[in-house]
């Protein structure tokens, strides 16, 4: 196990690397920056002095110099904790993102729950009840819930909230508790204000996760030794948990790593309609004026986090299946 | 051995009952016309009557051929024109198709409006009058529009009453008929996903069939890259790359574009699905000996290895439509991806930004409908065709 992990770990650098180099020459990759935006308003101005601005900049951000110095630096300062600097709030990268971070870690982990909560539970019935009315109807929701555009799930849902729970329409509380101290009230809000963007961001991801709980499950029900326990005499309800279900955990746990980036696609978009806290609205608008550390930076954030999450998921599944930790199966 | 030996008792006396005629299958089982068809049947054929055994996805598949029909002749079946206003009704909400005026069959007809602006909010409103019966015309003479470009052509499948406007689904805040710019949207929309797929389609196949065929340290660096690709979100990259396209590009660049740009990430699950089949196939007998015969690698990968599972291929490339349509509608919707005057069903639902929006104006959502459908019917005739891919299972 020791040995897996340590290999997993190696793994992880080499990508990361080239995830920061594509994320880097991606946020490069349009014409202009902002330096140059910057100089442009400034002489239009008229203003005295825009040479020196554009020496300063220059030199404290290395704007003029080749792309892969550029990116050395980057990288050099992501390694220090230095996220850079956004240009269009004047402050560190860090600054500005705070407490973003922290919220869109939380509205995707609780996705995560609420996708294996959910999923869990209805993705056995329909198994065992195979082609039943039920079946029938959860495949089916299933699908809608692939079909339908997230935010426009979004839209009708935080109008439903709001008519029906008294929600109030977007961000994470209730106007009274921003930069309020931590309290009971706050608390309950922003798990009140958690419901709907958990469901949104949740729906594609639990009916895809359903859908392959069910194959999974099928596939180990029409084994023979499930024939065998039930000839031996296992009451239904333990057969069912001690054996197949274990075997169909497996792809459970796997999908964490294709989850995550899902969610994270979702919670963008999301968090736009519905003016969330989290990184959506600040990386749009970020990537439109072309704030490039704060659009890298996040960009890279995401990344991470899924990065992260992949590993955590193939560490899960080394300790549950002895397979994966003794076999080739790390290098598939 | 000689005949009479047949029928011989051995020493133990019993009788040897073996028939020395030679053996017709034939004889013991007489297969039917039916069955002789269905053992007989080409690949291609069994997998066509093994969809049709999937009831949902022939419905989608017919439902999906017909609105590509329609695509090409969007002028003759929508009313107005994209960019066609109607300044005396913005905001109007759709108008409900009625039969009968009271108690009376009339035919297809909608009542006409009266406007009104509100004195205090300024909103339009909007009252049906049951005097102004509005008949609808069909096949008629309407607005006049350049088909496809080339010509110029007035007839309609439908078109307004004579002095009066139709607007079956509403207008949004300029006065455009949504009707006409959703049935124009399905242009874009529809043509993009095949495009994209088509696309991610040619970089799967060729990239994977590389990786597979080759295996080594060339499968290895395209691996590494394809798990890179995998663990990055895609809707933020898209997002990125969108903001790449220069502002001053023409509609039709930027359509490509995103086309591109979609394709981009999506060729990852189909390369890995061409890398492991090649990667057994490529030590088939037939195989080597296409090598012996000096077949260049290109044609070994696309004439012997790629057809042996073609089916399968098409099959998930048909899967990942859907994820296309959607990605569009996504990006056209955040403002980063096709931009007016193009019209698409993302496009359009950009206009529903807002909570305001769903309660003042819920018709604005219309082209939501069409989306969900299409990425339905393509998830249930996807799942046919592969259902279908392997009629021998």
């Amino acid at each position: 196990m020791f040995a897996y992990v340590i290999r997993r770990l190696f793994i992880m650098i080499p990508t990361l690397l080239a995830i920061s180099f594509l994320i880097f020459v991606i946020i490069q990759a349009p014409p202009g920056d902002y330096l140059s935006t910057v100089i442009a308003e400034c002489q239009s101005r008229g203003e005295s002095g825009c040479e020196d601005k554009m020496k300063f900049l220059q030199d404290e951000f290395h704007l003029g110099e080749p792309f892969i110095k550029q990116y050395g630096y980057w990288v050099w300062g992501l390694l220090q904790g230095d996220l850079g600097y956004s240009f269009e709030y004047q402050l560190p990268v860090s600054q500005v993102v705070g407490d973003r971070l922290w919220l869109t870690m939380i509205v995707a982990f609780a996705t995560v729950l609420f996708t294996w909560i959910v999923a869990f539970p209805i993705g056995v019935y329909s198994a065992t009840h195979q082609y039943s009315l039920s079946d029938y109807a959860v495949t089916f929701f299933g699908m809608l819930g692939l079909a339908v555009p997230s935010f426009l799930l979004a839209l009708v849902l935080l109008y439903l909230a709001n008519v029906y729970l008294g929600i109030s329409i977007g961000g994470l509380m209730d106007p009274q508790y921003i930069d309020q101290p931590w309290s009971w009230g706050k608390l309950h809000s922003i798990l009140e204000h958690l419901l709907i963007p958990t469901l949104v961001i949740g729906s594609s991801g639990t009916a895809a996760m359903i859908r392959r709980l069910r194959a999974n499950l099928l596939d180990e029900l029409h084994k023979q030794y499930v024939v065998t326990g039930r000839a031996k005499g296992l009451p239904p309800g333990r057969l069912l948990l001690k054996y197949p279900l274990r075997m169909s955990l497996n792809p459970f746990i796997a999908d964490i790593g294709s989850l995550l980036p899902e969610l994270v696609s979702g919670a963008v978009i999301v968090s736009q309609v519905m003016s969330l806290p989290t990184t959506g609205p600040m990386l749009l608008q970020a990537l439109q004026s072309q704030d490039m550390y704060l659009a890298g930076s996040f960009l890279m954030f995401l990344a991470v986090l899924t990065v992260i999450g992949v590993l955590l998921s193939d560490l899960a599944l080394a300790a549950l299946d002895p397979r994966i930790r003794l076999g080739g199966g790390a290098m598939k | 051995m000689t005949p009479d030996n047949a029928i011989r008792p051995d020493k133990a006396g019993i009788p040897h009952t073996v028939s020395s005629e030679p053996f017709d299958p034939h004889s013991v089982e007489q297969l039917s016309p039916e069955q002789e068809r269905y053992f007989l049947a080409s690949q291609w054929k069994m997998m066509w009557w093994r969809f049709l055994r999937h009831r949902l996805a022939v419905v989608s598949g017919i439902f999906l051929l017909l609105l590509y029909a329609a695509i090409f002749v969007c002028e003759f079946l929508a009313p107005y024109g994209t960019e066609t206003r109607d300044h005396k009704a913005p905001y109007a909400p759709p108008q409900a198709l009625h039969l009968f005026d009271q108690g009376q069959f009339i035919g297809p007809f909608v009542y006409g409006y009266d406007f009104k602006r509100n004195e205090i909010t300024l909103k339009p409103e909007y009252a049906p009058n049951p005097a102004k019966v509005e008949k609808l015309r069909f096949f008629c003479p309407g607005e006049k529009y350049e088909f496809w470009g080339l010509f110029e052509g007035r007839l309609h499948l439908f078109c307004p009453a004579e002095n009066a406007t139709l607007h079956i689904l509403g207008t949004d805040k300029l006065g455009h008929d949504l009707l006409s710019r959703l049935i124009y949207g399905a242009r874009v929309s529809l043509t993009i996903g095949l495009f994209g797929v088509t696309l991610s389609f040619l970089l799967g196949i060729v990239i994977g069939g590389v990786a597979g065929y080759y295996g080594g340290w060339v499968d290895n660096l395209i691996q590494r890259l394809i798990e890179v690709l995998r663990s990055l979100p895609h809707l933020p990259l898209w997002l990125a790359l969108a903001a790449i396209l220069p502002k001053n590009w023409s509609a039709l660049v930027v359509y490509f574009g995103i086309t591109i740009i979609l394709a981009l990430l999506d060729w990852t699950g189909l390369a890995r699905a061409v890398r492991s089949k090649l990667l057994s196939l490529r030590e088939e007998e037939f195989c080597v000996a296409a090598q012996l015969m000096g077949a260049r690698p290109s044609r070994i990968i696309g004439r012997h290895l790629l057809p042996s599972f073609m089916s399968h291929l098409i099959a998930s490339a048909t899967l990942s439509v859907p994820a296309m349509i959607l990605g569009e509608t996504s990006l056209s919707y955040l403002g980063l991806g096709l931009r007016r005057p193009i019209v698409s069903w993302g496009v359009l639902l950009n206009n529903a930004q807002d909570v305001d929006t769903v309660v003042l104006y819920p018709w604005l959502m219309a082209p939501a409908i069409p989306v969900i459908l299409v990425v339905l019917a393509f998830n249930f005739f996807g799942d046919g065709l592969r259902d279908a891919a392997d009629p021998y299972k």
